[in-house]
Parts: C-alpha cells; structure tokens; sequence
C-alpha cells in the first residue's frame, strides 16, 4: 500500500488532501454559514457617503466627470473599482487589513479584527494581507482626509517624507488635484475600510460635512 | 526497492536517445533562466524602491507593485516550473525505462506553458492580478494553467503507470506531485475568487500559498534529490524505512499546515493551534529526512568538496534544515506576535525559494548541461563562482532580513511612529540589495559560463580536479 501506485496516488495524493481541505477549509466556511456574504450595494454607509459627498465637493469636474452625482449606486461602483485598483496596484502586499489582538495593535489601529467584518463582496478574496511595509488599513476611513489622499497617492514622500511608497501619478489626470476615475475610485475604498466601525473615525473628530464647509477653518 | 532484493533490468534496455528528448530539457532549462533573469530585475526594483532610490519612479508598466508580482510568480510558474519540468523529462523517462506518452505533447506543454507566464506577466502589468498571494495570475489564465497541470501530470503518468515492479522514491513524490499540484491549484484560484469570502476565504488562502510550496516545489525537489543524490555519489539512499517515514509524514502533515499563515485573524483559534501543531510535525519528519540524506552521504563526505553538484545539493539540504527548524519555531503565537508582517517572513521566504529549491536546480543544471550540450563546462571556476556567490548572497539576505524583522516587530509594538519602523529597516534595506546584486552576480557567471559552453568555446583554464571528476565529464 505505502509503495503502490494506487496507495500513493489515492491515499497520499487524494485522501490526505482532501482531509486537509475538509478539516481546515470546509469547517470555517460551515462556522460562517450563518454569515452570508453581503453585496457591495449593502455596504454603503452614511460615512462612507460623508466621503464621497466630500469628493464630489473637493474635485467637482473630475467627479461629475466620472461618476456623476455623488449618489449611492456611484459609490458602489467606485468601490468595486477601488478594491480593483487597490489588488491590482499590489497594496495589499504593503498593507495589511487586520488588526491583531497582540503586539498593542489595538492601541495603535483601533478594535481587533472580527469575523463579520470580512463577510462581504470585496473581502473575496479577502485582503489580510502578508507584510506591513506600511501600517495596516483596515481602520483607514475617515483617519485622514480626502486631499490628503490625493497628494499621498500622487506623491507620498510629500507628506511621508520617509515613506517608501512608490508614486502613483497614472492615478491623475497630471496634478494631484485632479484625480481621474481611478484615483476617485481608490480613494473611496480607502475611506470604505472601517467606515463600518462605531469609532468612526478613529481619532479625528466628526463634523458633519455642511458644517465644515461653512466654516473651513473651524478645526 | 526494499534493501536485499536486486531488481534485474529489463533484457533489452532502451537506450538513452530513445527515452529522453534532450533538446526538450535544455529548452526548459534555459526558459527557466530566463524567467529567473526577469524575477531578479524584479525584486531589484522593488528593493530599490524601499530605500527610495527607485530610478524609474513614477512609470505606470514599471510600478514596483506590480513588479513585486512578477517577481513572485516568475520565481515560482516561471523558473521553478519550467526547471522542474526540464528536470523530469530527463528522470521520470530514464527511472521508468519508457518515454514520456508523447515528445509532440512535450513540445506543446512547453509551449503552452510559456504562454500561461507570459500572460500572466502581461495580465500583472496591465493591472489585472487576482487578489490572491501566488495566486496573482489573471483570473482568465486560471482555466488554461490548469489545463496545462493535467497534461503535464498526462504525459508523465503514462510511462509510470506502465513501469513494473516496486516504484522507487522519487516516483512517489512525483506521482503525488502531479495530484497535488493539480488540486491545490484549482483550490486556490477558483474558491476564494468566485465563492468564499473573508474569514473561510483566508483559510483557503492560506492552504494555497502553503500547498503551492509543500505539495508542489517540496515533493518535486525531494523527488529530484532522491535520484540525483544516490546517481552522483553511486552508492544507494541510507534507509528505506526512512524514505517511507518522509514521503508519508509530508504527505500527511503538509497539507494541514495552510492555516498558520494567518495566526492571530479572526479564524477559529482550534483551527491555528491544530496548523501550529501539523507545523511542527512536519519538522520532525522533515528531520528524518535529512539524517537519512546524511546517512547517504556518510563515509563519502569529501564529494561536498569536489563533486560541486553534490556540494548545491546539500548546501540546499543544510538550509532546507534551517527553514524548516525557524519555520517551527516561527510558527508558534510566541513568535507569530512579534514577527508576523515583518522582513522575518520574507527572509524565510528567499530561504526557501532560492536557498533550498533554486540551489537544488541549479545543482541539476550544473550536472546535466555538460551531459545535454555534450561537452564539459567552458570554465569550472565560474562554476565556483556560482556557487559561491549564490551562497553568500542568500545566507547574508537570509540572516539580514531576519534581524530586520526583529527589530521592526519590536519598533511596532512599542508604539513608536510608523516613520520609525521605516527609518531603522533602512541599513538592512540597503544590505539586502547588495546581497542580492551578489546573488545575481553569481547567476551572471552562470549564464556567462553557459553561454560560452553551448557556443563550444573553450578557456585556456589549467585542467582541475573537478575536470576530471565524474560529473564533470560529458
């Protein structure tokens, strides 16, 4: 059995195999079973539609341009696109999108990751991640500001002056405040992570976007 | 073949030309440099652009994120398949004394193949990666890829299937191999793209990147080890029982380890602590495995010193050992907590690909050119050079990378600003490029060496020992 042709391909090639996926993959997917997958259409939040409202004010031609109104059914296609850009750039191998409960990761991004979370159309598949040469993004939304996204895509060193991020200019129709349909798209998936979060956003203090606007410099 | 028995040959053995279509392994071979030439530009990038002095900043195609994909999956579809493939078609054909099912259906698997990494590069470049880690392959690839595993796994199981007798070793590994790699694919580049979502889905992801270097590199490596070894030192592997203790414990344990890539997420913890667990078993099997190469070895220690294909291949044992003792170790929470996420991983990473699988390769390369090209190497003392450039570039990387991520896991665990973790991996940044300019030296000589070889030129280089030796003659 342990020499034959037979007891190697079926036994070691096929049986250990498929143990190994039933023990360690179909277990968790049951677990979750009670979690179904949400659409990106259920993701969409009044913070997320803070931001994206914030983007339609901050870059009016590029955005009427591109998506239009800032309305929800836009925002579920910038953040499908977003999540496109942000896997197909290759974020995710800088930026992890969890938070441990180790390590004073809670102190320093906000709640450690939870199941729930991950239960939806753009965590499939989903964006752990697999090194921090940056910080980790999951509790991203609404920490820093649209314009500061823009200038960080368009050049990060100009605000990091040690980051070594690469630039991403192609994300821009030539200046940093114009961003294109890619560069909106991304900066909404960005603001998307942790928008669901009650300690939205994490360290900066919610002021409802009207206010803001009528008095830019009250912060 | 169990110790005592003598296996006759069949009466009329074939001969060599009749079984191994030369010509066909050279290709994959040197298709497979190829790819290593474009992986290694590819992490240059990338480790240049970690200390800022990326000089083609700014370029859309030449984005360093979506060069550190190319360097990944060149390494892996590119390099290490295309050698394993050219490696098999000189084993599996001359182990079974039948040639493959057909030489036209060789011919368009390296064909095929080369236009699945191709595409992939392409697909990459263009923005299109699949988000999933050595998965990154274009979803519309995934279908021709997987197509082209079967009938790999075709071509080689039919002159296996018809050999008589006990199998040895390296056939169990392959056998498995060509299921293994066959399944782990499908799995990881089909559920978490179109079914499984977040936590499962890592999971998933999780066996995948494990599987694709335990069920896939792993047994082909061991497979190749196991009759290249004894061939080379022309005495017969130590231990039977421990051959068997090896393949059975990696086919067992290997597969279960998936999970703990992803300690401390939000996986049911029963589920980490059972890969911590698998993880460390197969440490110990993997122990068994090198005392029984050890075994082989004993008494015949001299050839590490003047038999250099010998000297590759054990050098990848030696580190294979070490990997596999930090990879029990790493994997506990202990470690996990303080170097998930740092250049740890990474260090062990380039341990594994280059220390071990790419050294072994290059040891196969290093032996069978003379034999393919029909002639010795132009120059023995690039030869050297080879290796050891290659073994100090990956044990300097190795060593280098590893203490980058203690102290970046300590930097992050003190709360410190981000910037200060950036700041203080910069010395280490800045040595690992120049352990990898030395590892591509080392590959320079080579292709230099090759070059020279194929083109029949010869060095007025004085004859030496290595000359004269077994396996440098052609």
């Amino acid at each position: 059995m342990f020499e034959s042709k037979s007891g190697v391909l079926l036994i070691g090639g096929l049986i250990f195999f498929v143990f190994a996926f039933l023990s360690n993959a179909v277990v968790p997917m049951l677990m979750y079973q009670e979690l179904p997958e949400q659409p990106t259409a259920a993701l969409v939040n009044e913070n997320l539609m803070y931001q994206f409202q914030d983007l339609s004010l901050r870059y009016p031609d590029q955005f009427s341009e591109h998506f239009g109104e800032a309305t929800q059914e836009n925002c579920v296609e910038a953040l499908d696109l977003g999540r496109e850009i942000y896997i197909g750039e290759g974020c995710w191998h800088c930026h992890s999108q969890f938070v441990r409960p180790v390590s004073n990761e809670a102190d320093r991004w906000g709640p450690v990751a939870a199941t729930p979370e991950y239960q939806n159309e753009l965590q499939r598949p989903v964006m752990f991640g697999t090194r921090r040469v940056g910080p980790d993004l999951s509790r991203e939304g609404g920490r820093r500001g649209n314009d500061w996204h823009a200038v960080h895509f368009y050049e990060p060193t100009s605000v990091s002056w040690k980051s070594p991020m690469p630039n991403y200019p192609w994300l821009f129709d030539g200046s940093p405040d114009k961003p294109n349909k890619r560069g909106l798209a991304l900066i909404t998936y960005v603001q998307w992570l942790g928008s669901w979060l009650d300690s939205y956003p994490l360290y900066e203090d919610y002021v409802p976007l009207e206010e803001q606007m009528d008095n830019p410099l009250a912060q | 073949m169990s110790a005592g028995t003598v296996t006759t040959l069949p009466p009329n053995q074939p001969e060599h030309e009749n079984l191994v279509e030369e010509r066909l392994v050279a290709w994959f071979f040197v298709a497979a440099l190829v790819y290593m030439a474009v992986s290694f530009l590819g992490g240059l990038l990338m480790a240049l652009q970690l200390v800022r002095w990326n000089p083609l900043q700014g370029s859309e195609w030449l984005s360093p994120g979506r060069w550190r994909m190319i360097h990944t999956n060149a390494i892996a579809y590119g390099f290490l398949a295309n050698a394993f493939l050219g490696a098999l078609h000189w084993a599996v054909p001359r182990l079974t004394l039948r040639p493959v099912l057909s030489r036209a259906l060789s011919y368009f698997i390296f064909v095929a193949w080369q236009v699945v990494v191709l595409s992939t590069a392409a697909g990459i470049l263009m923005g299109q990666a699949q988000g999933i880690e050595w998965g990154e392959t274009p979803v519309w690839i995934d279908p021709l890829a997987l197509a082209g595993l079967l009938l790999v796994a075709i071509n080689f199981m039919a002159p296996i299937i018809k050999a008589e007798g006990p199998l040895y070793v390296t056939l169990w590994y392959f056998m498995a191999a060509f299921v293994w790699t066959f399944l782990t694919y499908a799995m990881g580049n089909f559920l978490p793209e179109y079914f499984v979502p977040g936590t499962s889905g890592g999971a998933i992801a999780g066996l995948f990147i494990h599987d694709l270097v335990g069920l896939f590199v792993t047994p082909l490596g061991w497979g190749l080890m196991y009759y290249f070894v004894p061939i080379l030192l022309q005495k017969p592997i130590w231990s039977h029982g421990l051959s068997l203790v090896g393949f059975w414990g990696l086919a067992f344990f290997y597969p279960l380890n998936g999970i703990h890539h992803f300690l401390y997420t939000p996986i049911p913890m029963f589920l980490q602590y059972g890969a911590v667990i698998a993880t460390i078993a197969v440490e110990l099997v993997v122990t068994t495995v090198i005392i029984n190469f050890f075994g082989t070895i004993w008494g015949s220690g001299k050839a590490v010193v003047n038999n250099l294909p010998i000297r590759w291949f054990y050098t990848g044992m030696v580190l294979y050992f070490i990997t596999c003792f930090q990879c029990a170790l790493q994997v506990t929470l202990t470690f996990q907590a303080l170097i998930h996420f740092t250049d740890w991983v990474v260090g062990h990473a380039h341990l594994v690909m280059f220390g071990v699988f790419t050294m072994w390769l290059m040891g196969i390369m290093t032996y069978l050119f003379p034999r393919l090209l029909r002639r010795p190497w132009y120059s023995y003392t690039l030869c050297e050079w080879h290796y050891w450039l290659s073994t100090a570039g990956i044990v300097s990387m190795f060593i280098d990378l590893t203490l980058a991520g203690v102290f970046q896991g300590y930097a992050w665990a003190s709360l410190q600003p981000w910037d200060v973790s950036v700041e203080l991996s910069e010395p280490f940044w800045i040595f690992r490029i120049f352990a990898g300019l030395t590892i591509i030296a080392g590959q320079l000589c080579f292709a230099w060496n090759l070059l020279m070889t194929w083109l029949g030129k010869t060095s007025d280089e004085p004859a030496t020992s290595a000359a004269t030796n077994a396996w440098g003659t052609a």
